[in-house]
């Protein structure tokens, strides 16, 4: 029979491979827990001002005409359930790049994908009030239209 | 046993590379988590005191040590910029703005006879206000031409006003006492009051500083310029409209018990404008009177002339200076900013100077004013999509679409002044020829009299002859100009004209600030020189 080193059960190098696991799993744990990332699958706006260059936005929101009737998501991400998880995950993803690593403008503007997402939902409530008028064509709403969603 | 060994040392490679993975993961989330922590620690302290600042303190790296972020934005108005129409590109210590005249020619012609044809700088940022002044020829010690009221704007200057005010007035209020300060300052001249400031601040003195605009305890942005204050009070007093400052048409419904004060009355975002009006205005600073913003009648164009025009000084109607050419008493104009940005658009959307030049922007978690001052135009981005969500070359272009129309009628506005000068001119040499006789014989006989003047050398002699005749033709003409309507009437046009064009000219947003108004502004000036133009023709031709 070959010496085991350390204990038949756990041989040291397994030891040591398990608890780096557990330790990445608990600080990613924790980390995820103090960024409040259990809040990005919900609802609350008030989650999109988690990260302070958003305050602004989500001042003008609660100041505009659409703040009693729509949030953060019913513009920003799609209806569909797995459309909306995955814009959640791409803007996420882009947001958090560039808040940990910096050198994003101050102003921010919308990416052309994420105006087509608010632009949909535009013609998605007002189907009524709007087909007549886009015939789906290439007209943005907010164009004219710029403070219903966040008062300037 | 080499056929055995063989997998057990794959597997603990295997075993290695995992922990080294989930190490690295471990590492990256650790450091995921301290930037986050970073961010929320940042978001928690905007500032902390280390140090105590005063009214006194006017060292700006005293108060940097509390604003850093500030501070080094502060620090950097040092830096040279330039975009089309402005600013210093390539000055340094050693070399400063270039001449204002290399571009617009006209304006040696237009100030001849005043120091601004000798000396006309493009502007610098706010770290050379007091350096560039020191140096400037229009100022120079061993001449003495100017007076201590410069240092109101040029300088940290409140300490001294208080110390001078309080000796002058000493049971006075602090506002009265801040006002005998400032009159005595106007009394002495531009270099005692400099070296009497420099004592105060410990070596030398301080160009803007943090005190001039922030109160030190509560770090509330508040105008503190005596001149300032009461030309605004002026300015409420009276009837003129001002939709964009709010607080001034409350204040008019109130009691009107005590005038208008813009630091209590004033409104927040009104401040933002009001400590830049302090300064980006036009005034009067001549030896002799102590400084004024001429707001009594309101802000605009004619009604600050108007005010001009009524100003007695030594019984005499108020001017800025004579024409060395044309003989005629004129009005030199400060850079407007102030009372141009209140004609236009952005002035009326509530829009104030530090929204554009001074724009919030974002330190990791922290949002601060920029205080590296300057042209929006250097980060459209922060300066105006905040409010126009487009990209910086749409907004440039839209910038520059309104700029290069301006020069444009800027430009026909300084011809046509050449032009009235060049047909005034031709008005004057008859009368200059017919009294030539008479002037050179008066002075050979003042200076006759004079023994200093004997002794002088052939050239200085022949220098101070030629000064002498020059004095005594004006003279001559003066007095002719007084008797003789044609020529009052003509006085009157080129003293109008020039008066538009100057304020426009000096005024430093080519055109952006009132586009409107401006163009306006201008368009009489046109009219106004071909005017006198067509009037002097017909005077030199009648002759």
């Amino acid at each position: 029979m070959t010496p085991s080193r350390g204990f038949t059960l756990l041989p040291i190098p397994m030891t040591l491979a398990a608890a780096a696991a557990g330790l990445a799993l608990g600080i990613g744990a924790y980390a995820f827990w103090y960024a409040k990332g259990y809040s990005y699958l919900g609802n609350d706006p008030a989650t999109c001002a988690n990260c302070h260059p958003m305050i602004p936005y989500y001042a003008g929101w609660q100041a505009a005409p659409h703040h009693k009737v729509a949030t953060c998501n019913d513009c920003h991400t799609p209806a569909g359930l797995v459309s909306k998880y995955v814009v959640k995950a791409t803007n996420g993803y882009h947001h958090s790049m560039a808040f940990t690593l910096g050198g994003y403008p101050d102003a921010i503007r919308a990416r052309p994908e994420s105006k087509a997402v608010v632009e949909a939902n535009c013609r998605r409530c007002h189907a009524d009030l709007v087909e007549e008028i886009a015939h789906g064509g290439d007209v943005s709403c907010v164009r004219c239209h710029p403070s219903v969603g966040h008062l300037r | 046993m080499p056929v055995e060994t063989q997998p057990r040392s794959n597997r603990a490679l295997l075993i290695a590379l995992v922990a080294g993975v989930f190490a690295l993961v471990a590492v990256g989330v650790a450091m995921l988590l301290v930037n986050i922590a970073e961010r929320k620690e940042q978001a928690r302290h905007a500032f902390v005191r280390v140090v105590e600042v005063t009214e006194d303190d006017t060292d700006p790296a005293k108060w940097g040590k509390n604003w850093p972020r500030e501070f080094d934005g502060y620090q950097r108005t040092a830096e040279p910029t330039a975009t089309k129409y402005g600013g210093a590109a390539g000055a340094s210590d050693k070399l400063p703005a270039p001449q204002k005249a290399l571009r617009d020619p006209w304006l040696t012609r237009i100030f001849a006879g005043y120091l601004f044809a000798v000396d006309f700088r493009d502007r610098r940022g706010h770290a050379f206000m007091l350096f560039d002044q020191e140096v400037t020829k229009r100022n120079v010690r061993a001449e003495g031409k100017q007076s201590g009221n410069c240092l109101h704007c040029h300088g940290s200057v409140m300490p001294l006003y208080r110390r001078l005010g309080k000796e002058a007035a000493p049971q006075g209020t602090p506002a009265e006492q801040i006002q005998a300060g400032l009159v005595k300052v106007s009394e002495m001249g531009y270099w005692e009051a400099h070296d009497a400031l420099g004592q105060l601040a410990g070596g030398k003195p301080h160009p803007v500083s943090c005190v001039d605009c922030h109160d030190p305890q509560s770090m509330e942005v508040r105008p503190t310029r005596p001149a300032f204050i009461a030309g605004l009070q002026r300015l409420a007093a009276s009837t003129a409209d001002v939709p964009h400052l709010p607080s001034i048409e409350r204040w008019r419904k109130g009691d009107r018990a005590k005038p208008y004060d813009p630091v209590l009355d004033g409104t927040r975002q009104e401040k933002r404008a009001y400590v830049c009006g302090q300064c980006h205005v036009e005034y009067f600073c001549g030896k002799g009177m102590t400084i004024f913003f001429p707001w009594g009648e309101g802000l605009k164009v004619e009604q600050m002339e108007h005010l001009y025009d009524g100003t007695q000084v030594k019984g005499k109607r108020f001017k800025d200076w004579v024409h060395a050419e044309t003989g005629f008493e004129l009005l030199k104009a400060q850079h407007p900013e102030f009372e141009m940005w209140s004609q236009g658009i952005h002035a009326r959307a509530g829009v104030t100077c530090a929204d554009c030049h001074m724009p919030y922007m974002r330190e990791g978690a922290q949002k601060i004013s920029d205080h590296w001052v300057r042209s929006p135009l250097l980060q459209p981005n922060r300066a105006c999509a905040s409010c126009h969500p487009y990209g910086d070359d749409e907004l440039k272009a839209r910038v520059l679409a309104i700029q290069d129309r301006h020069f444009a009628l800027l430009t026909q506005a300084g011809k046509a002044a050449v032009d009235m000068i060049d047909a005034i001119v031709a008005v004057r040499k008859p009368y200059d020829d017919r009294a030539r006789e008479a002037a050179t014989a008066k002075a050979k006989e003042t200076l006759a009299k004079d023994e200093a003047f004997g002794r002088l050398g052939k050239e200085e002699q022949e220098k101070k002859l030629g000064a002498e005749v020059k004095a005594n033709l004006l003279a001559a003409w003066r007095e002719a100009v007084e008797k003789t309507p044609d020529l009052k009437a003509l006085e009157e046009l080129q003293r109008a004209a020039q008066w538009r064009l100057d304020l426009v000219a000096a005024e430093n947003s080519m055109g952006f600030h009132a586009p409107q108004e401006m163009a306006r502004v201008l368009g009489e000036s046109i009219d106004l020189s071909r005017q006198a133009q067509v009037k002097a023709a017909v005077l030199a031709a009648a002759r």
